[in-house]
This record gives C-alpha cells, structure tokens and sequence, in this order.
C-alpha cells in the first residue's frame, strides 16, 4: 500500500482532504451544502470537454468551476439559491454527458470522474494540485473572518436580506478552486461528503471556530486516508469510503455532539 | 431537418412510444410534486433523493430485478431517514441531507463497481446515473404510470394542509392539520416523482425534470392551481421535445444520437430562462410595495 | 362571569421546558369580546404561554379551559410570531384567507360561491380587499398582518391569539392594526390576547392586561396592573412605573435603567407619539 506507485496518491489525497476539510468549516458555517455539491458536479463536463480538446483535464475543471460560479451568483439573484444550484446542476450535467458522447471513451472516464480516482495520478497533475490548494488555502487566510463573521450575524436575516454578495463571489470562488483539484481524486459526486461529514462532526467537539476548523481538517484527512487504505485492502471503490466515512463522521459527532446540537435539542 | 418525414416512422417505433409513456408520467408528476417542493424550500432534498436513488437503481442491476423497484425503495428510504430524523433547523436539514446523500452516492459507487466487475455489466453506471429512455422494457409501463397515479393521488389529497404547513408549520398545527404526517406523505410523494424521473433522464439529472418547471411556473403563476398546471406543461412539453429531438439527432451525426436527457435538461433550462424574462417584464408582477405602508 | 361568556379561562399553570421552569402559577380569564394585552419582555415567557394555550407545550400543572364552542384544536385563530411569508409562494392574499377557512382538508378544494362570499367578506372586514388579488409575499408588513388576522379569524373562532403582531410595523401600521383588531374583537365577539413587549399602543385599546415577569403573572384592568407597588411585587425588586408624555415607562429604580420599556428598542415611538 505504500509501493511507489501509491506515493502520488497518498500526497494528493493529503492535499485534498486538507484544502477540503478547511474549506467544508465554510461550507457548514453558510449552509452552503448544496453549492459544494453542485459546484463539483456541475464542473464534471469540463473534464469531459478536457479529453475531447486534449488540453489538461484539471484546467477543464477550473474553467468549469468558473462557469458554475458565475452561474449560481448570477441565477439565485432574486431567486432561491437551491434552484439556481439544482438548475445549473443539471444543465452542466446534461452537458456532460453530450461531450462524453463524443468523445470514445465513455463508461470508464464516467465512473472515474463521478466517483473518483486515486491510482495513476502524474507528477505534473500533483503539481497543479499543490499550486491550486495552496491558492485556495491562501485565500481562505485571508477572508476566514469576513466570511466567519456573517455567517454568524443572524441567519434569519442573511435568509431574508440576503448575503454581501462581493463576499458570496469569494466564497464560490475559493469551493469552485478547492472543487477544481479534488474532483480527480475522489470524484465529483464525492467531493461534498469530504467537506460536509467531518466539517459537521467538527463542530460538535468544540465551540471555539478555529478550534473546529483544525478538527475538521483533521478528520477529513483522517477520512480520505482511512478511504485509501481501505480501497487498497478491499479493492473497492474509494468513493464508496468517502461517503461512508464521511456519514460516520457525521453520526459521531451527533451522537457526542455539545455545541450548537446540544443547544438545538 | 427531416421531420417532418420522419413522423410516421417516429410512432410507429415501440420504444419511442414507451418513452413518450413514461416520460410523459414522470414530467406530470414531477411538475406537480415540484411545485410543493420547490415552495418548501426542499430542492436539495428532491435532489438527494434523486441522487440517492441511483444506488437503488444499480442494486437492481446487481439483482437483476425491475431498475424501477430499485429506484423506488431506495429513494423512499432516504425520504423515510430524512423525514424520521425530524430536525426542524434549517442548517441541520440542510447538512443531514448532505450526509444522507454522501453516504448513498458511495453505496452506488460500490454497486456499480459489483455490476461492472460481478456482473459484468459494464453500462449500469451511464443507464442508471443519465438514464436511457429508448431501452426501457415494455413491462415497466404499467407499473410507472401506477407509481404516477399514486404519486398525483398523494398530492392532490394533502394539496391544502400542506399549503398553510408552508406558510408556517405552526399555522398548520393551531389550524389542526398533522404536520408531520403532511410532511411525510409528501416526503413519499416526491419519491415517488424522482424514481420516475431517475427511469427517465437518469438520476443525477432527475432534479432537472423535478426543480426546473416548478421553478419556472412559479415565477409567473399567482395561484398554487395554476402554478401546477403550467410546470406540467413545460415538463411534458420539454420532455416530449425532447424525445422527439433526440430522435431526430441519429440524422444530425450518422452513427448514434444524442442523448435524450441533454435535450429535455436544455429544453427545461430555456423554458426557466423564459420564464425569468417574463416575470421581469413591467406589468407582469405586481410592485413590491403599490401603497406607501412603510413609514409614516 | 358566566360561564357562556368565558372564552378562556387559564387556571394556575405551570411550564417547563427543558428542565427550566418558564411559567409559574399563571391565571387569568378572558371574555367574550375582551381585548386583552399580554406584556412582558423578551423571554419572559409570552410565547410558551400562547403555545400552552394552543396545546402545543405540555402543562406541568394547572389547566386551560376554552369556551364550550371552541373546544378541539383549530377553533382558536392564531397569528404566529416573525412569520416570513415568502414572495416565491404563488399565493394570493385571498388564497391565504381561504386557506385559513378550510386549509386543513384533505384533497383540493372546490370552488364554491359561499367559500368565495364568506372570504370577501373577511377581506373586507380587516380592509384587505383592495391587495386580495396580489402575491402575499410582495405585501408590506402592515399588509401581511391584515391578511394573517384575517386568516386567522375567518372560521368566527372564539379566541384569537396573536404574537408580537406590532413588532417590525411602523407608528401608523402599528395603531391601524390596533384599531382594526378592536373593532374586530368586538363585532366578532371574539377574545383577542396579543403579545407585546411595548404597553403603549395598546393602552387605548385594552379591556384587561396580563403582565408577565420570570414567569409570574399579574392580570387585570391596566389602571389596576401598570401601577409602582403591583409591578414591584411581580419582579421582586423595586421598580418606578412612570407616565411621560402619555406613555407609560417602567423604571427600575435603582439602576435606574429601564426594564423594558421599550424605548430602547423601538425608537419610533418616542419620537412620533405625540
């Protein structure tokens, strides 16, 4: 399990879980589970577009991500932000799918794509992922307060009035990076349970956020190693540990949960 | 193009037919639950339910049963799980159903992987994630325009305690409706409307058929009735559009057609866009505030 | 009082929620036709006191008894707290009323002359006839509250409860709103109870008050509750009710710092009551 060939693996599946697991405290802070999850899935088609145009799969994605950013900022104007997120979803999606028609090798690229890949990742893909993570990452420093800070001030009144939408614009942008290099690795439809599962057990463990934020990341990379050893042992899908785990995650955190689910029972 | 050439041709083929059937039954019945969903704010659930459908869907590959049964139970567990857990804060609902639909979209990343590797059935995850109405048996029918009447009986019975349950649950209850009961009828209901709609566009596009026309309508209708009435149309006008487009695609790129859910998604994306335009247009929605009530 | 006349009597009732005590030894009894304030700052129990009544919170001790008629849930009219009516909701201010009518039916309702003439004639009552036709999530707040009053009094119940109807409303809603539900109260001879935190725009208009503090409550004619020596008792410390300028203000007196009074918190009202 720790052969040459895995080396790559285990390094980008480390970066990922921790630019995931940062990013999913924001996730959950905003209530924002449905955008991490169409965001990922609805840059699907970018890989897909990729492999036809024989460019860079990952630079498919980031532009795909981009789109789907402008997209869902664009649609939840003056509209719910679930529709915009499922319309966009499901547009990109069907997109997806002509493209991958086009291009010959379908089923296999499908399956990748949707539930993730950790075997045979190239040097040059691990380096593109380090650059976006910590692009990501750098970005996240540096509007953790301003994105913290409103999704605490009242959430009935961000509901009603509506968030600064210059900061929505950041915080789509960072989850549409953080999407762009996690998708090859644990797949599009995966990618959100890395950053909801241990973001919400997080918070049941501590009530200090940056306290919550470390714990998150911690069990996120926690998840996706666990997932790569166990898909290595079984020869199951990493996808299927993933989103395993990540549940686990979650039902952990409720079962001991102080915090915000004490004080909501 | 030549369709109007191909028309005869068109209906005489069977599995067109079939998918005219059920895709008509899956557009109706989405459009009608879509609305309730929509107006409860519970697009994610009708998504995760959908998603989480596809797991259903490749167990009954692996099994080799009815890919309509499997949808179905699955999709009816998860509405059962996420209805049983009765979490009344929206941020919790929210993540709750992240969690339900991580969990079932690994589940169906490891059924596919046993259909592919046990069963040798390498197509599941392109059948059961983006659908393939041309290849649905001849067998299904009855049962999905059965699953379709269920669904719409559903619907119409609880139309109105689950109207006031969206204007406030606590309304609903001071007015003697069963709010949790309304709330898992239609919990059931809309998985019901998602396994079709899986059958149809496949799952992970289910959503569309589901959210889309509701959305649409309900930026124009004034009313619950007709809201109803207008996203059936846009869904069986998309969804049959689509059909027909599709068909007519094996003409556009001699060798193989386009896929039918990337039309009906698009039709539907249009028809939302439409609609968007023409709810902004002056005259067509009344002004927020037509008498100066605020301040004195 | 008679017992034809009650339309609600609450009878030493005890709550509590979550291992807290909220309400202590509440009593008091409404009539027909009264129009009662229930005052009292934030947490002090308002809302738990109008579920309990409604059924929704279970009674530790005491008893809630409810006029012969109105006995069975869905005779009491309720206005809920906040209620955030959304603009998405493809309903018209009409179909709200209706729905306050027979909204709790099964199976889609059929259209029928004397639905459509008793909900017109609701309308009217709370001056809501001319937005009937428009989107009730468009309605400004004064507005939404016509309709949800109307909702909510539409099956003629015997009691109305309302909770915080005055918060978010400016001066002039505010007292039109008032206005409207004494009037109602009275042709309607419905009890209304209505939460508040401020007294003030309800002193012209109420029979009896019901004036909440930790959980304790003193009831009676405002003249007889709003008084230094009344107030003092149900807090426990000493507190200065005071009259400025036609408002009633209550003071403690040793931190000098106002209770609840709510100039504080809703400004308009000092600065537009004359």
């Amino acid at each position: 399990m720790f052969a040459a060939f895995m080396a790559h693996a285990w390094i980008v599946a480390t970066m990922v879980a921790i630019v995931a697991g940062a990013v999913g405290f924001f996730v959950v802070a905003r209530r924002a589970a449905f955008a991490a999850h169409a965001l990922p899935l609805g840059a699907f088609p970018g890989a897909a577009a990729a492999s036809l145009l024989g460019v860079s799969q990952l630079l498919g994605l980031a532009v795909f991500s981009v789109l789907g950013v402008v997209a869902i900022a664009r649609l939840q104007r003056g509209e719910r932000r679930e529709v915009a997120s499922a319309l966009w979803l499901a547009l990109s999606l069907a997109l997806g799918t002509l493209l991958l028609g086009f291009s010959g090798q379908y089923v296999q690229s499908i399956y990748g794509l949707l539930f993730g890949e950790v075997l045979g990742i190239s040097r040059g893909q691990l380096e593109g992922v380090a650059a976006l993570g910590v692009v990501a990452l750098s970005l996240l420093v540096l509007f953790a307060r301003p994105l913290l800070l409103e999704s605490l001030s009242g959430d009935l009144a961000a509901a009603a009035v509506g968030r600064s939408p210059r900061l929505e614009w950041v915080f789509l942008g960072i989850l549409a990076l953080s999407t762009a290099i996690a998708v090859p690795v644990v797949g599009a439809l995966l990618v959100f349970s890395l950053m909801v599962g241990p973001a919400s057990a997080a918070r049941a463990f501590t009530d200090r956020p940056w306290r919550s934020l470390a714990v998150s990341v911690a069990l996120a990379v926690g998840t996706a190693w666990a997932a790569i050893a166990l898909s290595y042992l079984s020869n199951w899908p990493v996808g299927f540990f993933v989103g395993v785990l990540s549940a686990a995650c979650y039902v952990a955190g409720r079962l001991c949960g102080r915090g915000i689910v004490a004080q909501a029972a | 193009m030549s369709l109007v050439l191909s028309v005869p041709g068109f209906l005489a083929s069977e599995p067109v037919r079939i998918a005219l059937a059920v895709g008509g039954g899956a557009a109706l019945v989405c459009a009608v639950v879509g609305c309730a969903t929509v107006m409860r704010r519970q697009s994610f659930a009708g998504h995760a339910l959908a998603d989480v459908s596809s797991a259903g869907g490749s167990a009954a590959y692996l099994l080799a049963v009815n890919p309509l049964f499997g949808f179905l139970g699955m999709a009816a567990a998860a509405a059962g799980v996420m209805e049983w857990a009765d979490i009344r804060e929206a941020r919790e609902r929210d993540l709750l159903t992240g969690v339900v639909l991580g969990a079932g979209l690994g589940l169906a990343a490891l059924l596919l992987y046993f259909d592919a590797t046990v069963r040798s059935v390498s197509g599941a995850a392109v059948t059961v994630l983006f659908g393939s109405m041309f290849t649905i048996p001849a067998s299904i029918v009855p049962l999905a325009l059965a699953v379709a009447a269920v669904a719409l009986a559903a619907s119409a019975i609880i139309h109105r305690p689950l109207l006031v349950s969206s204007l406030s649950a606590d309304l609903a209850r001071a007015q003697g409706v069963r709010v949790r009961a309304v709330a898992l009828t239609h919990a059931l209901a809309l998985a019901l409307a998602v396994s079709l709609s899986a059958m149809t566009v496949g799952a992970i596009l289910a959503t569309a058929l589901l959210i889309g026309p509701a959305a649409a309508a309900l930026r124009l209708a004034k009313r619950p009735v007709s809201a109803a009435v207008l996203a059936a149309l846009i869904g069986l006008g998309a969804t049959w559009g689509g059909i027909v487009l599709a068909y007519e695609s094996f003409y556009w790129t001699p060798g193989h057609g386009w896929p039918v859910s990337f039309f009906i998604v698009t039709l539907i994306f249009c028809a939302y866009l439409i609609a968007g335009w023409m709810a902004g247009r002056p005259g067509t929605r009344p002004a927020a505030h037509p008498s100066g009530c605020e301040g004195p | 009082m008679t017992d034809s006349s009650m339309a609600l009597a609450v009878e030493q009732v005890c709550v509590a929620l979550g291992g807290r005590r909220v309400l202590r030894d509440v009593s008091f009894c409404l009539e027909a036709g009264e129009f009662c304030g229930l005052i009292g700052s934030n947490g002090s129990g308002k809302t738990t006191l109008l579920r309990a009544i409604l059924g929704f919170v279970r009674l530790e001790a005491g008893r809630i008894r409810l006029a012969e008629q109105s006995t069975g849930t869905g005779l009491i009219g309720y206005v809920p707290q906040k209620i955030a009516l959304d603009p998405g909701l493809p309903l018209r201010a009409r179909d709200v009323v209706a729905l306050g009518l027979d909204g709790a039916r099964l199976g889609p309702a059929l259209p029928s002359r004397a639905r459509t003439a008793r909900v017109d004639e609701m309308l009217q009552a709370v001056g809501a006839l001319e937005f009937a036709e428009q989107r009730v999530g468009l309605l400004s707040g004064g507005q939404q509250q016509r309709v949800l009053v109307a909702h909510a009094l539409v099956r003629r119940p015997r009691l109305l409860l309302l909770d915080e109807p005055l918060a978010n409303l400016d001066v002039r809603s505010t007292a039109e709103i008032v206005a409207l539900l004494r009037r109602l109260s009275r042709e309607y001879g419905a009890a209304v109870l209505l939460s508040a935190h401020d007294m003030n725009p309800l002193l012209p208009a109420m029979d009896r008050v019901v004036y909440l503090a930790n959980g304790s409550a003193v009831a009676g004619r405002a003249d007889e509750v709003v008084r230094t020596e009344v107030l003092s008792s149900l807090y426990g410390y000493h507190v200065d009710v005071v009259r400025v300028h036609g408002r009633v203000v209550v003071v403690a007196a040793e931190a000098s710092e106002q209770i609840h009074a709510a100039v504080a918190h809703n400004p308009e009202h000092t600065t537009a009551v004359p």
